[in-house]
């Protein structure tokens, strides 16, 4: 065992509590997202105790950690997807660009137009391609005319690197594509109402390497434009897409800092050991 | 003696089963067997009950008809002179008196003496049937228990016997479909053979009563079947107009606004409303809705008859709210969880994503089950029978009387009824066309549902 270690008692699923003992810097200059003292609570039981972490602006944030660690509850309250959950209560302060996003006066449609999400397993409605990517600009209604959708439509699969392959079908069922290309679809609906932010929960699991090369090629591209925070579940995803890398264990968040120091040199014996394979 | 007989082979079997599974275990003690013990009880048991029920069941059919041959052999010869009729009529005295039904004598002497002679010819039949019924259960059990062996693959047995009584009950349920459907067309065919074809496809006018006199008025009848399914359709279509927007909203509340709740109360009350009879919706239509009806359309300064389509269509769209809400509920929870999530993560709200993406998604199935839904209104009887008029009247004004298939095929076969009259066979024909329509909906509703279900899975 390396003696500059801050080494942990082991922490059992049944004695999930707070644990405040943060190792890395939570803040960032160009925070995007700020969230300090996140708890979320699934009826009586607390999943996320006391979470704080930045999302810096046009970066890619990683966040890892064992199943059942709160990543994902914590993904899903940046753009306030807990509130579809009976029983979820979420406490704390969450602010997108400096704005309270739980403050009784934010609006949550306004909220997810901003907050874009991509899910584990591609979601496209059972509607044709262009309708799926139409969604959002027609709910908002973005679009002024029929053209400008078109082109909306046409940007947004053209970012999601899909343009090419569907430019002749677009009016065939988005089921119909195979499971990278759904995903690509749901990437291109999320990007479509220009978002500020792209919360991303485990984008790849449900894919296969080559399509799961291009989504992480995709991922590099829109951090140039996008806020990007990912769950995932490979390590090496987290080290190829990220800048910076968070890691959670049981509903707290243990260590964050930049994607290489965390791989290379983790300040945390339980970030270790996750990250080596020892657990999770 | 019947009831004896079958006891006695039921509890040889019982007999056989605990027998055959002791010597089994006694087996399996001293090494591997194949089969477990309870299956080799089993095979035994059922070796022993099944052909031996089968020879009982045999012989209580056949016995009566063998008897009765055997007894008209011993019948003077005036018996031959007898026309069928009244052999038959001597038959069932000497049946009767040979069971010694009480007050029955017969004048005739030999009449007596068949009696005599039938129930003595029972008698050795009765004897005949116990002796052999019983012997067959015990040799079967006997035989069958010798191969209580090691290697013996009793459980392959009674796999197989399994699979053959599963076979034979799905058999007698679709030869009964077929037997009914072949009723229909053989009666249907002698109704053509006295009115057209044609005339009943495309006939406007329906007036089926025969005269039983000739200078009877209206002494020929007419079987124009459409203003009947004209009937049908409007007051189908009125229940769906009433029980398809009802229905369907309450499927969306249940589905995606009511509290857990809320709904674990709210949705069996609403399927309640099915288990009602629905004759007592008839008497409802009749004497509460019908008579509203033509209140409400009188201070209106509408003329509404007093049983309109309106007052039983809105009674059996009542009827049908729960079958469509029940239904259309099933399909919008069957839409994945992913779709709704992907929908609010885009901003939608709850109505948005209700319209444009839920329905859209669970739209084939809730074709289908407003398609099984029509065709549930259409084959409904008892509300119309009650609230619907009798007379064949080819209009669309939902205020005027009108008459449906299913009232018809009640009124034909009301009563006494002759089987040569096209009246009374017209109810066969109706039967037919109706079966055909409602068939063809549910086809169509089920190939729906299909490939809404092989979308998701």
């Amino acid at each position: 065992m390396n003696e500059k270690k801050v080494t942990n008692p082991a922490l059992e699923v049944s004695d999930m509590q707070a644990y405040q003992d943060v190792a890395g810097e939570v803040a960032v200059e160009d925070a995007r997202v700020s969230c300090r003292d996140v708890r979320v609570y699934y009826g009586d039981k607390q999943a996320l105790f006391g979470i704080n972490l930045d999302l810096g602006s046009n970066a890619v944030t990683a966040l890892i950690g064992p199943s059942g660690c709160g990543k994902s509850t914590f993904l899903r309250c940046i753009n306030r997807m807990n509130d579809t959950i009976p029983n979820c209560r979420v406490e704390g302060n969450i602010r997108l660009d400096n704005q309270d996003i739980n403050d009784p006066n934010s609006d949550v449609v306004e909220l997810r137009a901003r907050v874009g999400m991509v899910f584990q397993k591609p979601n496209p409605f059972p509607k044709s391609i262009y309708d799926n990517v139409a969604y959002g600009p027609r709910i908002h209604a973005l679009a002024e005319s029929k053209d400008h959708l078109d082109s909306i439509v046409e940007t947004a699969l053209k970012k999601a690197g899909l343009w090419k392959e569907v430019a002749d079908r677009l009016n065939s069922p988005g089921t119909g594509l195979s499971g990278g290309q759904q995903q690509r679809l749901c990437i291109a609906r999320a990007i479509s109402v220009q978002p500020e932010v792209i919360l991303m929960d485990e984008p790849c699991s449900a894919l296969d390497p080559i399509a799961t090369a291009r989504i992480e090629e995709l991922i590099d591209e829109l951090s140039e434009n996008f806020t990007i925070a990912i769950v995932t579940h490979s390590m090496q995803q987290a080290a190829r897409v990220s800048q910076r890398t968070a890691y959670f264990h049981l509903g707290n968040l243990i260590e964050v800092g930049d994607t290489e120091q965390i791989f290379t040199n983790p300040q945390q014996q339980l970030t270790e050991d996750y990250i080596t394979g020892r657990f999770g | 003696m019947t009831v004896y007989l079958v006891t006695a082979v039921l509890l040889f079997s019982f007999g056989g089963f605990f027998s055959a599974r002791r010597k089994a275990h006694a087996l399996r003690a001293s090494g591997p067997i194949h089969s477990l013990p309870q299956y080799h009880g089993i095979r035994v048991a059922l070796w022993c009950a099944v052909p031996a029920l089968l020879i009982l069941l045999a012989w209580t059919a056949f016995e009566p008809r063998v008897i009765e041959l055997l007894v008209r052999s011993y019948l003077p010869p005036e018996f031959a002179n007898l026309s069928e009729a009244e052999a038959n009529l001597v038959m069932m005295e000497i049946r009767s008196l040979a069971a010694g039904t009480f007050g029955i004598s017969s004048d005739q002497a030999y009449v007596e003496d068949a009696a005599e002679v039938f129930r003595s010819f029972q008698k050795i039949s009765d004897y005949a049937m116990t002796v052999s019924v019983m012997s067959f259960a015990i040799v079967a059990l006997l035989w069958a228990r010798t191969g209580v062996l090691r290697r013996y693959r009793a459980r392959q047995s009674v796999e197989r016997s399994f699979n053959v009584f599963i076979f034979l009950s799905s058999l007698i349920a679709i030869l009964t479909t077929f037997a009914i459907v072949l009723s229909l067309l053989f009666e249907s065919f002698k109704f053509f053979e006295l009115v057209p074809l044609t005339d009943f496809l495309f006939g406007l006018d329906w007036n089926p009563q025969i005269a039983i006199r000739e200078d009877q008025g209206a002494s020929s009848g007419a079987f124009g079947a459409i203003p009947v399914f004209a009937g049908t359709f409007l007051i189908a279509l009125v229940a769906m107009l009433v029980a398809g927007p009802i229905g369907l909203a309450s499927a969306i509340y249940f589905a995606e606004y009511a509290h857990p709740q809320v709904r674990n109360f709210a949705k069996p009350a609403l399927e309640l409303l099915a288990g009602i009879p629905t004759v007592v919706y008839g008497f409802f239509a009749a004497l509460t809705v019908a008579p509203l009806v033509r209140d409400l359309g009188i201070a209106i300064g509408l003329e509404v008859q007093a049983r309109s389509a309106l007052a039983a269509g809105v009674v059996m769209g009542v009827m049908i709210i729960p079958f469509i809400s029940s239904l259309a509920d099933d399909v919008i929870n069957a839409v994945p969880e992913s779709l709704r999530e992907g929908s609010y993560a885009m901003g939608a709200t709850q109505s948005e994503t209700i319209k444009q993406v839920i329905i859209p998604a669970a739209l084939p199935g809730i074709v289908g089950a407003f398609l099984l839904a029509i065709s549930r209104a259409i084959g409904e009887t008892m509300i119309v029978a009650m609230a619907a008029g009798l007379n064949a009247n080819l209009t669309a004004n939902p205020l005027e009387n009108v008459t449906t298939v299913t009232v018809q095929i009640v009124v034909a076969l009301i009563g006494d009824q002759e089987f040569d009259d096209p009246k009374t066979l017209s109810a066969f024909a109706l039967g037919l066309a109706l079966f055909v329509i409602t068939l063809i909906l549910n086809v169509i509703a089920l190939t729906i549902v299909k490939r809404y279900r092989e979308q998701y899975e």
